[in-house]
């Protein structure tokens, strides 16, 4: 790690604006940062703070549509020359990115050509900025490989992306950014599309860039939790400008700015759930335990058909749980660890392949889907994504009204208007956004009307498929909260899906671990989250950065004891 | 951002929402559209004579006459006025337009959305009739049609339905795709899911939600089969099936019988009706393919703005998200602002993440 004080970027009174239908939008506003050699600057910031595109300028990546005004001096890695990237021309910027300033995307599966060798797209940046053989190249190439971790690099050069996992791909994404020893990489929620014990990994290995080649990083994200891990000195970005600005410690404990400590504050922690679950279960009646459970599974099993020829594809294997009336359950599992196929299998919208799975006394093995829509007005569903959830075309209140009218509660949607702005209102929603069209709504309001829509009926169930977690982090708490408040009014019973552990540990009275289609583990939050017994379990606990960086140094050290125990 | 009625037409509020070279397109084509529809719908007052006319109370018109006072296009071989045939022809061109347009848009739609949304063996059997329709040269389709439909007979009601049902035949595929891809795109949405979740039927939901919502593209691809339909009447007639100079006025068959009169130096009867021809195919794909740029977000041409212009954006949210106007509540970008009229999400700053 060099010791110079000199900056390798130096941003001053960055403007952007943006040609929009609506007119210019300016989307970063007087902007000044600069990243010493050797550091993490991390700039966090809600979806529309400008932090993507003030990172993306760095690299002269702005769209067509953009106007920059402002200075960004990007000097090279030996400190000989300097450059205001606002003012080149597209051919000198060619020069410098890839050599001077490097770029690691969100999404590793896009930033990936999936018809070229991943050896191939490594030696293009080389191949852009000076003259390599074929075998020199492929030497570079293996060489870069093998520094960022991925085993057997003389045959992985060779591969395709697809051959490669999430996390590998990540991998050879950030590999491709340090071939041509950049003085600073730009990592775009590097880790977002990632699971978390992913993450930690790939956290690890940006640190590694940091130590070993000594690149400067300056990381976008939103996750308070990786800021802590990751960043030496932070930025916060709100409405386009930079709201404080301090190292990451004195950040974390001793925020100066109002939204900075908002935001710190709707940041999730395990075992903030504790209390409320305790405080629900005090509240229940004595023969609660002994009712007859809404869900009840059995050996379920899902499996998707596979194409011609070849065996299905089983996404739950051998799945036991149930749900009482009034519980929350929460299922919690990575990608493709198939939680929302049980969800959806609940819902009716995927079949049971094997086992026993019961709905509020119907068998869903084999049912019809004739039988079942009566039962459908007991059941609530949320989605994931509150921007297509909603049909674009009909205004909330109609869609809020279509289960009222579908189950004959209403003639049609104007009739069942009356009902409709009562559920609005149960989710704080004013009246008057009923008359709004789903795109004039924003995120966090979209996911509250899909709530009000979800308990049109008072089901008895209600199923919610990571409803929050397309949302930023203040919005995900405020949706959070009217979620506990509605099953404590309405008193629904409710499986809650989520890959976020604290988010689950919030509202779950029970918490089931999924693990490759499997329940791994299953008990109150206290148990599964206090003393994990399964050792995924304990790699997920310990994999979840928690918002503080002294603490998250800790954990850090316990993964690698965990990880090392277990290899 | 309350517009007006007016302002949100289809095509006006393409016309406001256009800049530049794309406007440009979009204004040439839309007054050649005007031209070609007034003249069509106005014959009878346009026209000096009618399409069949060959004397007025001056006795015979003359054949091959060149263009004077009282033919200002000239006459043809067979003594009929060049103007008011290229006049009356742009009527016939306009009612073939509609009656195959209207044929094959109502079949091809609801085909289409069957076919996308149950799936299956009959999607399959549909999508390989349309390919095979598809590889059918389609002039080749067209002669046939109009022999089965017309017998070689040709009045006006014959030879223009007879035109009309060919066209529809090749171009009941295209709809039939263009809303099949979107049924099968709309099916996967969320919204469809929810809808199912709540119990709603197939019907209903491939009425209320997915029929209403793959319908976007049908302008683009009306504007370029309506320019495609003239061009296979003009087809047909020049190669001798089109319809009978005494019931009808059409093109193709003008330009048919012009052949001999070009090498002879009589430029008068094959020049008009070809630019009528010409003319009416560009100014209905100028609007065909000026909506579809405007369609697509990434294809709009935008005025520049100024360096540092605008408000700043609001931020989608606040701490505890906001119910009331401000930044990030309703007056913000997420008032609607940052999408355009179909919904899809426009430039912000997030375009990546």
């Amino acid at each position: 790690m060099t010791t110079t004080p000199r900056n390798v970027v130096a941003i001053e009174n960055l403007e952007v604006s943006f040609s929009t239908d609506a007119g210019a939008i300016k989307a970063v506003d007087r902007v000044s940062l600069s990243v010493a050699a050797g550091e993490v600057l991390a700039i966090v910031g809600e979806s529309g703070s400008g932090k993507t595109v003030t990172a993306k300028s760095i690299l002269g990546l702005l769209p067509e549509t953009a106007t920059a005004r402002g200075a960004i001096v990007l000097s090279s890695r030996d400190g000989s020359s300097g450059n205001d990237v606002v003012s080149l021309s597209k051919k000198q910027l060619r020069g410098i990115r890839g050599s001077d300033v490097s770029m690691v995307f969100q999404e590793p599966s896009t930033a990936l050509n999936p018809v070229y060798t991943v050896g191939w797209q490594i030696a293009e940046g080389l191949r852009a900025h000076g003259t390599y053989t074929r075998a020199e190249a492929k030497a570079k190439a293996i060489e870069i490989l093998g520094r960022v971790g991925i085993p057997d690099p003389e045959t992985r050069v060779n591969h395709y992306p697809h051959q490669f996992s999430g996390g590998q791909k990540q991998r050879v994404v950030i590999a491709q950014a340090l071939v041509l020893d950049p003085g600073l990489i730009v990592a775009d929620e590097p880790t977002t599309a990632l699971d978390v014990t992913v993450q930690a990994e790939i956290l690890d290995l940006l640190r590694r860039c940091r130590d070993e080649f000594g690149a400067a990083i300056v990381l976008i994200t939103h996750n308070m939790g990786v800021v802590a891990d990751l960043a030496d000195r932070v930025a916060v970005m709100y409405q386009g400008r930079v709201v404080e600005e301090a190292s990451a410690v004195s950040l974390f404990a001793n925020p100066q700015n109002d939204y900075t400590k908002k935001l710190l504050a709707s940041v999730p922690h395990i075992g903030q759930g504790a209390l409320q679950t305790a405080a629900r279960a005090s509240g229940r009646a004595d023969a609660w335990e002994n009712a007859a459970p809404v869900v009840v599974a059995k050996g379920l099993r899902i499996e998707y058909p596979g194409r011609f020829g070849r065996g299905g594809f089983v996404a739950v294997d051998g799945v036991d749980f149930e749900i009482r009336a009034g519980e929350v359950l929460g299922l919690v599992g990575e990608s493709g660890s198939g939680k929302t196929t049980i969800g959806r299998a609940i819902g009716g919208l995927t079949t049971v392949t094997g086992g026993s799975l019961s709905v509020l006394d119907h068998e869903m093995n084999g049912i019809r889907e004739r039988t079942f829509k009566k039962v459908r007005s007991d059941i609530g569903f949320v989605f994931q994504d509150p921007a297509s959830s909603f049909n674009p075309l009909l205004t909330i209140a109609d869609c809020v009204a279509e289960p009222l009218v579908i189950h004959g509660r209403a003639e049609n949607p104007r009739a069942a208007r009356a009902r409709v702005d009562e559920l609005l209102e149960a989710v704080q929603l004013p009246k008057s956004y009923g008359d709004r069209f789903p795109h004039e709504l924003s995120g966090g309001q979209r996911q509250r009307a899909s709530l009000a829509r979800a308990i049109a009926l008072e089901p008895s169930l209600l199923i919610a498929d990571e409803p929050t977690s397309a949302l930023d982090v203040s919005v995900q708490a405020r949706v959070l909260e009217l979620f506990a408040e509605l099953q404590r009014e309405f008193g629904f019973a409710a499986l809650f899906i989520s890959h976020d552990l604290a988010v689950v540990d919030l509202l779950a009275d029970r918490i089931a671990v999924l693990y490759k289609g499997k329940l791994v583990e299953e008990g109150t939050g206290a148990e599964v989250l206090g003393a994990p017994q399964h050792p995924y379990t304990r790699r997920l606990l310990a994999s979840l950065p928690v918002p503080d960086p002294i603490e998250q140094a800790s954990r850090r050290e316990a993964l690698r004891a965990l990880r090392a125990t277990e290899a | 951002m309350k517009r007006s009625l007016f302002s949100r037409l289809p095509v006006v509020h393409q016309l406001r929402q256009s800049v530049g070279l794309q406007r440009g397109m979009l204004v040439v084509g839309l007054v050649i559209t005007a031209v070609f529809v007034i003249c069509a719908l106005f014959a009878q007052l346009i026209a000096p004579y009618g399409f069949s006319q060959l004397r007025d109370a001056n006795g015979q018109f003359g054949a091959q006459q060149a263009p004077s006072a009282e033919h200002i296009w000239g006459t043809t071989v067979s003594g009929y006025d060049v103007f008011s045939r290229v006049i009356w022809g742009a009527q016939t061109a306009l009612e073939v337009m509609v009656v195959a347009v209207i044929l094959s848009i109502f079949v091809g739609v609801f085909l289409g959305l069957v076919s996308g949304y149950f799936g299956g063996w009959l999607d399959r059997i549909l999508v390989v009739l349309a390919d095979a329709i598809y590889a059918f040269p389609s002039l080749l389709l067209a002669i046939v049609m109009s022999i089965v439909i017309s017998g070689g007979q040709s009045n006006l009601y014959g030879g223009i339905l007879a035109a009309a049902i060919s066209i529809t035949v090749v171009y009941i595929p295209q709809y039939f795709r263009v809303i099949r891809s979107e049924t099968v795109r709309i099916k996967g949405g969320a919204f469809v899911e929810s809808a199912k979740v709540i119990g709603a039927s197939n019907t209903r939901i491939m009425v209320r939600h997915v029929l209403r919502n793959s319908t976007r593209t049908l302008p683009l691809i009306f504007t370029l089969n309506a320019s495609e339909a003239v061009l296979t009447l003009a087809g047909l007639g020049f190669l001798g099936f089109g319809i009978e100079p005494t019931a009808a006025a059409e093109w193709g068959f003008d330009l048919n019988k012009s052949l001999s009169d070009v090498t002879s130096g009589i430029w008068w009867t094959a020049v008009f009706p070809g630019l009528a021809i010409v003319l009416s195919v560009l100014g209905v794909t100028l609007v065909g393919e000026s909506l579809n740029d405007l369609a697509d977000p990434r294809l709009r041409g935008r005025r520049a703005v100024a360096a540092a212009a605008g408000d700043v954006a609001a931020t989608s949210v606040v701490p505890g998200g906001t119910l009331e106007a401000g930044p990030g509540g309703l007056a913000g970008l997420e008032g609607g602002g940052d999408f355009d009229d179909s919904g899809t999400r426009v430039h912000t700053d997030r375009s990546t993440s």
